[in-house]
């Protein structure tokens, strides 16, 4: 199986070229169009096959590393790919999100066809490459180089300030991660390595774990986003494409999550304990003043970004709180928004595609023309909110017990959280499907047809049967989550 | 003694010797561009060849070095060099501008760089600074009916004779304090700490060449320059005769003044921060596509000398892979924009661009390579070259140095928004109009040297290491 990880990450990236070699240059056609479809949905739906064989022959009990492959590179860098059970799932949401926004953007997506799907196809190449580098450079390279097909999905096909968006979203994170490079550079003067195992096991100096947590830090809380440096998250959302956001929203800002549990905390173990105040302070603001802003927007897309921000911030809380059930909880609860979010996103689509307007105020009543999709909704909405049963609950409860006994201030605040998300989720639901039809606009609306249904299918079996069998993924993260906090512990002395 | 003079200098000599045979025979024969170009860039690579094949060792008592750095300069000047004749020749061919003297200066002018980068005395370092700059004013003001071009030849003469001046001051105050001309003479005459007057001769060295690869503050010429000069002459002095001075450069500091590093140390980081500070931030005024690329050419110095600050080997190999790798990019982007015209008019400005990606989607793919890997971002060449440099100035171990790296890192996040707004306005914008079918040698290089850009130097990158670290360890650095 060794070279599974490599062939998962270049896939999609041979599917690009392929793509860009058959059709690049030629003028635009109906058929070339459908022939990049059709090569891009192909590829996906490989790529999220491969990643499934992946998930099965993973062995649970393994804490460590699997499926490494190391090759030597250059000035004492490693190609060095491998997944452990924190890792592993991500793969498989990023494979899984792809073929459906691939197929979501089939009949929404007219102009350009090619190029936004050998952006597409790059963005996930890069996305898995991320989660699958075990060299600290190779991660930095998969880590940035994502910028640029975002920059491009959201610069060409968004919305009327998408241009403004692309350069807010680009420089935003690459300041960030600038900060991160200089840091990186650092650890592999003082370690003498770049491979990511063995810097697991390095110990910095406690002035300089501070430093370097910081330069981290900068560029995760802005990935993640954290407040106060997510404002970009909104503007980026609002002008990205229906997928564009899907994206976003599943997987690039799980990024910043999958970045505190691979490095924060095994690499600066001393700096995170003493940072864990901070974070969990920013965490309480984040999920109540994002949930009081989101409360207050008109733009249905602006609302989701601003719940997406409150709900990153029961991950970060989760994670600091260096307790099995808090860390187990935020893994499953960025797995869980990575679903329900995406889905959600899809909901604004749907009616973004047939009436081009995501005004709250412009929709009403819709429960009387597309009572599939008024269902489809509330599954999700419900989700959003955290009703048990549906996936959203378990990260919540997780996160919030894993909490309560490191900071028992932080988790009431973010009980408020939960009861806001309900306020803001429900009226939007209310305002959007019930009510009177007033707008005439409205009469001719269609309910979803068949391949929109087929999109929702999945992401509503995996929304329930998460929420009824969260022991699927905790089966998988069990051990590498253990191996983690006892080597946190030992580093910390507790 | 001498033959072995004689076969040390071979690849100069060979470059010579063609540079004189041709000028000779385009005198005589009725249409010599053809035969001329291909006769100069067979020497070329025959150079180039001979370089690497060739012995190693001091020739000319001790005036002319080759070692494994000045082989490794031959190859990316001659490959610049080489590169740059097609492109040059049908360029001023397309204005009928039938010079076959074109060819003979770009062997000129290699010779002059092969000098500079084998310099091991004083005298050796000003004839070669010399030789090559003559030759690129003359390139520079080719296009002779041109006022721009022939304003920007006469800038960049008068302001390089300027520097010109500098260095041989401050080469004869060298000279003056420490009485001798070769490298290693001086550093055995200096010992430890520089005196006052060698000091200041130092400095007036470093101005000089700081001139040269147009580095802040001694970066004024830059801008009108490339403005105005022909853009397939900008492709070629924008590249390869930079890797050249830069190499001068680390040669002079580290051959002659090994033990005077704390003290040039000071000097390069005030250039180094100077020149990312300028490119980033007057970079973002610049509508005109070759002023931009003149500033951001001036920031990319900037991170080569930071390189060369950390005075060690680790360092010079850093600067080494940084302009190597920045010399392909940098002519494949001239090449892009030389290829690049509508009705007839060569497309310039940042609006020129609009909507380039849907008319000319592989330039447009190229100049996009190009601007990312100018603005850092990884896996493309551009973040290599700071990768290394970066490295070099944490290895240092000054604390210094470490903070200048990190603020010319955040320089290079300043310089993002124009690289970007080059990507927007070739994706983002709707276009203005046809343009013209690119001409086939400039549409080669240009997608040949962005390939390389992205992803050759992936697989290329464990060669170039091993080879600039031994040109690096060849300069005797720790």
């Amino acid at each position: 199986m060794t070279g599974i990880l490599s062939l998962i990450t270049f896939a999609p990236a041979i599917g690009a070229a392929l793509i860009l070699a058959l059709r690049a240059g030629r003028p635009a056609s109906p058929k070339g169009d459908d022939l990049a479809r059709w090569i891009a949905f192909g590829t996906s739906l490989v790529t999220l096959g491969l990643s499934v064989l992946l998930t099965l022959r993973f062995d649970p009990a393994n804490p460590g590393f699997q499926f490494v492959e190391d090759i030597p590179w250059f000035a004492g860098l490693h190609y060095r790919m491998g997944v452990d059970g924190i890792s592993v799932l991500f793969v498989l949401l990023t494979a899984f999100l792809t073929p459906l926004c691939i197929a979501a953007s089939w009949k929404s997506v007219e102009q350009r066809v090619t190029s936004y799907m050998v952006a597409f196809l790059l963005l996930e190449a890069l996305v898995i490459g991320v989660f699958c580098a075990l060299d600290l450079v190779l991660f930095y390279v998969f880590f940035e180089f994502g910028l640029a097909p975002m920059f491009l999905i959201i610069g060409i096909w968004g919305g009327k300030r998408r241009v403004y968006a692309a350069f807010k979203f680009f420089l935003y994170t690459l300041l960030g991660s600038v900060l991160m490079l200089a840091a990186v550079l650092a650890m592999i003067g003082v370690s003498g390595t770049s491979s990511i195992p063995d810097l697991m096991a390095f110990r910095f100096e406690p002035w300089m774990q501070t430093w370097l947590w910081l330069a981290f830090f900068a560029s995760f809380a802005v990935k993640m986003p954290m407040w106060p440096v997510h404002t970009w998250l909104p503007d980026a959302h609002v002008e990205a494409p229906t997928a564009g956001s899907v994206i976003l929203a599943g997987i690039l800002l799980k990024m910043g999550g999958y970045g505190f549990l691979r490095f924060s905390l095994p690499m600066f173990p001393d700096a995170s304990q003493a940072f864990a105040p901070l974070v969990f302070a920013l965490s309480a603001i984040a999920i109540v003043y994002t949930s009081l802003v989101a409360f207050r927007q008109t733009d249905i897309k602006k609302l989701i970004a601003y719940s997406s921000v409150a709900h990153m911030g029961f991950v970060t809380m989760g994670i600091f709180s260096f307790d099995v059930v808090g860390v187990q909880g935020a893994i499953f609860q960025m797995l869980s928004h990575g679903i329900i979010s995406g889905a959600l996103f899809l909901c604004v689509g749907v009616v973004y595609d047939r009436m081009h307007t995501r005004e709250i105020a412009f929709y009403g009543g819709l429960v009387k023309r597309m009572p599939v999709y008024a269902a489809i909704f509330l599954l999700f909405t419900m989700g959003n909110v955290g009703l048990p049963g549906t996936s959203g609950f378990v990260g919540e409860i997780m996160t919030l017990t894993g909490v309560y006994f490191s900071s028992t201030w932080t988790a009431l605040a973010a009980t408020t959280g939960v009861i806001l998300s309900a306020v803001y989720a429900l009226t939007l639901y209310r305002r959007v499907i019930f009510g009177e039809m007033t707008n005439p606009a409205l009469a001719d609306i269609t309910d979803v047809n068949l391949r929109e249904i087929l999109i929702f299918a999945p992401l509503v079996v995996a929304t329930l049967w998460l929420g009824f069998q969260p022991g699927l993924v905790f089966n998988i993260t069990a051990s590498s989550v253990d191996g983690l906090l006892d080597a946190f512990r030992t580093a910390v002395g507790k | 003694m001498f033959a072995t003079d004689l076969a040390l200098a071979t690849p100069l000599l060979i470059l010579a010797g063609a540079a004189l045979f041709l000028l000779v025979l385009g005198a005589f024969l009725p249409r010599p561009e053809r035969v001329v170009g291909l006769g100069a860039m067979a020497a070329l690579a025959a150079s180039a060849v001979a370089a690497v094949v060739g012995p190693q060792g001091q020739a000319f008592s001790g005036a002319l070095t080759a070692d494994a750095a000045s082989v490794f300069a031959q190859v990316v000047i001659c490959l610049g060099s080489l590169v740059s004749i097609p492109l040059g020749q049908a360029w001023f061919a397309r204005r009928g501008i039938r010079h076959f003297e074109f060819p003979v200066l770009v062997l000129l002018a290699a010779l002059g760089m092969a000098m500079m980068a084998g310099a091991g005395d004083l005298l050796s370092l000003y004839i070669g600074v010399e030789l090559q700059s003559l030759a690129l004013y003359v390139m520079a003001a080719l296009q002779r009916d041109d006022a721009k071009a022939s304003e920007a030849g006469l800038k960049y003469f008068v302001l390089g004779a300027l520097s010109s001046g500098l260095l041989l001051y401050g080469a004869s105050l060298v000279y003056g304090f420490s009485g001798a001309i070769r490298f290693d003479a001086i550093a055995a005459a200096v010992q430890g700490e520089a005196g006052t007057g060698v000091l200041f001769g130092l400095v007036f060295m470093i101005c000089g060449l700081a001139f040269k690869v147009s580095a802040a503050p001694f970066h004024m010429w830059t801008p009108d320059v490339y403005e105005g000069a022909p853009t397939p002459v900008v492709a070629f002095f924008a590249g390869a005769p930079k890797l050249a001075a830069m190499l001068l450069f680390a040669r002079v500091l580290a051959e002659a003044f090994p033990l005077a590093a704390d003290q040039w140390r000071q000097v390069l980081i005030l250039i180094a921060l100077a020149s990312v500070a300028v490119g980033a931030l007057a970079g973002l005024a610049q509508t005109n596509l070759k002023r931009l690329w003149a500033y951001s050419s001036i920031a990319n110095v900037g991170y080569a000398v930071l390189g060369l600050a950390a005075g060690t080997a680790q360092g010079v190999q850093a600067m080494l892979v940084f302009m190597a790798l920045y010399s392909v990019s940098v002519i494949g982007f001239f090449a892009c924009l030389a290829a690049l015209s509508r009705n007839g008019r060569p497309l310039e400005t940042l609006e020129d661009m609009a909507g380039l990606f849907q008319q000319r989607p592989w330039l447009s793919l190229a100049l996009t390579i190009f601007a990312l890997s100018g603005l850092g971002l990884p896996p493309f060449a551009g973040f290599w070259g700071k990768y290394y440099v970066f490295m070099a100035a944490v290895n240092a171990g000054d604390p210094v140095l470490l903070w200048s790296a990190v603020a010319a890192l955040v320089g290079s996040v300043i310089a993002a928004f124009y690289y970007l707004r080059l990507v927007k306005v070739m994706w983002f914008d709707p276009a203005p109009g046809e343009t013209d079918r690119p001409p086939l040698e400039a549409g080669a290089i240009a997608v040949g040297a962005a390939a390389f850009t992205f992803p050759v130097v992936l697989g290329l990158m464990p060669l170039i290491d091993r080879y600039a670290a031994a040109a690096a360890a060849a300069l005797g650095l720790g």
